[in-house]
């Protein structure tokens, strides 16, 4: 009997995960194998998928990445000493996954999703139980001493947020995840949703029992179906299991959540605006104060917090907040789950204390461009977030030091460009981006884009050049001052940013129309 | 303007109003029930019938107005019929830097559509995304619900070869 292990997150499935699932069982039977195929999440290690792993003597063994072909040679390579050209020797020995330090991801890619006994196994529901029984202001205690701050982009301190609802009056409040997740480059929230749910439903039930919310909404982006099902699946297993319903674990404390599918709009990201969308309306950005803290889904007090920082409290609470600070650096606490993506060899999840440099995170975990062409930009944080060139690759991946470099962390998205890219074409985008998303409350988001691209075009025609600067200079300053949100405030990052590092790629067509 | 049933059947392929009845019903009572509702509704229809409006004001004590509003504010609701299938095909950044946008235009082309459009034979709409989530693995496509990794012209060709041969 042989126990196997084979991902279905989306990026395996988006590889042939299921295709290669599909072989092995075949195979199986044709040889008359006993096989136990258990679909796991993924370790994040995307440039391996589909990542096969066998239960042995000395822990669980790597095959990848596997296609169909590679089945039969596989599984004669597992009967015999599991020598193979695919094998990547014990898993947690390879040095992708040695060299991280994970706390958030632990149960990644290593249990049955939605199996509560799985979850239990590897150390879930502890830090639930300690909850229960230290107390709402000790709980939101141990948060604040963790430094744990919002993972969804603002880096707001999660415990000083959770004290402002728990000091909230009123009767019904609410914990909302924020798994809007729409930056490019990102996908910590899908892989963690669809690797360890249950996680995810313990830190909401944590924070409502520090808060004193009974009610959760999980709202999920349309284009994640697969986290939608997983995180479903999980909620009904953690009710059968207690963790959920009107009497957590038997505590006589009643904390239950749903999940909510967004449709297709990326400033439903933004709290507020995700809060109207939530309440059933146009997700139009609302003006803050209040604060959602105070008056947040429908009128009451309401924790929003990204799946990942609601995700990394049920270590917080089962460790200690000081153990989680020992982590990380200056006002960065922790670990940061990073997401390296685009043109990179070896992209996926990483998680690591805070303070990893841009240039170690490019060249040494992803071995490079995917083209094999020179390396030319990073884009950090989204959409809204800065490009870089080589000369600042040496930057820290903190939220201090990404914001003295004139970009942001964001969700912790790193996307890689190859000597091709076009840094206007980029900047280009940000504009047309935000004219496709704004949700049209004020006039320098949805007008200023607009005009954005119409610059950006002249200056690309190279057409009336120190004129078009300054209106491009004095649009960006409209814009970051004059927005009622960051999705047209901080669109005039990527594009200044574009603009200040890569000037060469902005002054081409006016050095050839000279030339001419 | 007066519409005969045979006219709203010819228009409005598959609505059936004791289905969408019992949908509104149904969900009518949750919190937010608006958009668990026009998702539902789009899950049997495969778009949103504009009969269905009407319905859900009364259900949800909205004007109809503010309905068309919510269904207009998110990309995701259709208001005609897609195709059998739908794709979508993310041009954002991590697949920009991978070619991603170039691979659709050239799509798009072959099929002789334009984003968000069917193609003649009906089995195949093609739609813009911000980001799946499969940044790792770029360019990404989404066929229904099935994911697809590093796709290039070859891949996306054999998609819509598969999606047009597929008659169910
Ligand atoms: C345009 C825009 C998009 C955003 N998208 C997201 C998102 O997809 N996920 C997220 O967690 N936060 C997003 N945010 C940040 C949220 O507004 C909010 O700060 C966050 O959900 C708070 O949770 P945290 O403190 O745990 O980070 C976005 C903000 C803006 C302005
Ligand atoms: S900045 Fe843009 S997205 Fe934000 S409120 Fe204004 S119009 Fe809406």
């Amino acid at each position: 009997m042989t126990t196997l292990y084979l991902p279905r997150d989306a990026a395996a499935l988006a590889l042939g995960a299921d295709r290669v699932a599909a072989a092995i069982m075949r195979e199986a039977a044709a040889r008359g194998l006993s096989v136990t195929l258990v679909r796991t999440g993924t370790r994040g290690a995307v440039w391996l998928e589909p990542l096969l792993e066998v239960a042995t003597a000395n822990g669980r063994v790597g095959y990848g990445p596997m296609r169909v072909a590679d089945v039969p040679g596989v599984l004669d390579a597992i009967a015999a000493d599991g020598a193979h050209a695919l094998c990547i020797g014990p898993v947690t020995a390879h040095p992708w996954f040695a060299n991280q330090t994970r706390l958030t991801f632990a149960r990644c890619g290593v249990i049955d999703p939605v199996s509560v006994a799985d979850y239990e196994a590897n150390g879930g529901v502890a830090g639930l139980k300690r909850a229960l029984a230290m107390g709402g202001a000790a709980i939101v205690e141990e948060v604040k001493t963790s430094g744990l701050r919002g993972r969804g982009g603002a880096g707001f301190p999660t415990g000083i947020k959770w004290n402002t609802v728990r000091g909230a009056p009123g009767g019904q409040k609410y914990i909302v995840c924020n798994a809007d997740e729409g930056d490019s480059g990102t996908f910590a929230d899908r892989m963690l949703m669809e690797g360890d749910p249950l996680c995810l439903i313990e830190g909401m039930a944590i924070a409502g029992i520090a808060v004193g919310a009974t009610k959760g909404y999980v709202y999920i982006r349309s284009e994640y179906p697969h986290a939608v099902a997983t995180m479903r699946a999980a909620i009904v297993a953690a009710r059968r299991a207690g963790l959920l319903g009107d009497d957590v674990l038997g505590s006589g404390i009643a904390y239950d959540m749903d999940v909510r599918v967004g449709a297709g709009a990326y400033i439903c990201g933004e709290e507020t605006s995700l809060l109207d969308s939530l309440e059933g309306k146009r997700g139009m950005v609302r003006a803050k104060p209040p604060l959602p803290a105070l008056a947040g889904l429908f009128g009451k007090p309401t924790v929003v917090n990204n799946v990942l920082s609601l995700a990394s409290v049920p270590w917080i609470l089962t460790h200690g907040g000081k153990a989680y600070a020992e982590y990380g650096q200056g006002r960065s606490l922790g670990t940061l789950p990073v997401q390296l993506a685009g043109n990179v060899k070896r992209g996926g999840l990483i998680e690591l204390p805070f303070g990893l440099s841009l240039r170690s995170l490019v060249d040494e975990w992803g071995h490079g461009t995917a083209t094999g062409r020179p390396f030319r930009a990073v884009q950090v944080g989204g959409p809204l977030g800065g490009y870089f060139p080589d000369r600042l690759m040496d930057t820290a991946l903190d939220y201090e030091a990404m914001a003295a470099a004139g970009g942001l962390l964001g969700h912790g998205g790193v996307v890689v460009f190859d000597d091709s890219v076009d840094l206007l074409a980029q900047a280009r985008f940000a504009f047309e981006f935000c004219a496709a998303e704004s949700c049209g409350k004020c006039t320098p988001c949805r007008i200023g884009a607009v005009r954005g691209m119409e610059v950006v075009d002249k200056i690309a025609a190279g057409r009336d050049l120190s004129k078009n600067f300054t209106l491009l200079d004095d649009l960006c300053e409209t814009m970051t001052d004059g927005s009622l949100c960051a999705m047209g405030g901080l669109t005039p990052v990527p594009v200044l940013t574009a603009l200040r590092n890569f000037p060469e790629d902005f002054e081409r067509a006016g050095r050839k129309l000279a030339a001419d | 303007m007066q519409t005969t049933p045979a006219m709203d059947a010819a228009n409005l392929p598959g609505w059936d109003p004791a289905r969408a009845n019992a949908i509104i019903d149904g969900l009518k009572q949750t919190e937010g029930a608006a958009l668990p509702i026009l998702h539902a509704l789009q899950a049997e229809f495969g778009y949103v019938p504009h009969p269905a409006e009407a319905m859900m004001a009364d259900a949800l004590n909205l004007s109809r107005a503010e309905i068309r509003g919510i269904i207009s504010f998110y990309h995701d609701f259709r208001r005609a019929p897609g195709g059998r299938h739908v794709l979508k095909l993310c041009v954002a950044e991590a697949c920009q830097s991978m070619g991603g946008p170039g691979a659709a235009e050239r799509l798009l082309h072959r099929l002789g559509i334009g984003w968000g459009e069917t193609t003649e034979d009906g089995s195949l709409t093609v739609e813009k995304v911000y980001c799946l989530g499969l940044c790792a693995c770029a360019p990404a496509a989404l066929l229904d619900e099935t994911p697809i990794g590093r796709v290039d012209d070859d891949a996306l060709t054999l998609l819509a070869a598969d999606a047009a041969g597929d008659r169910a």
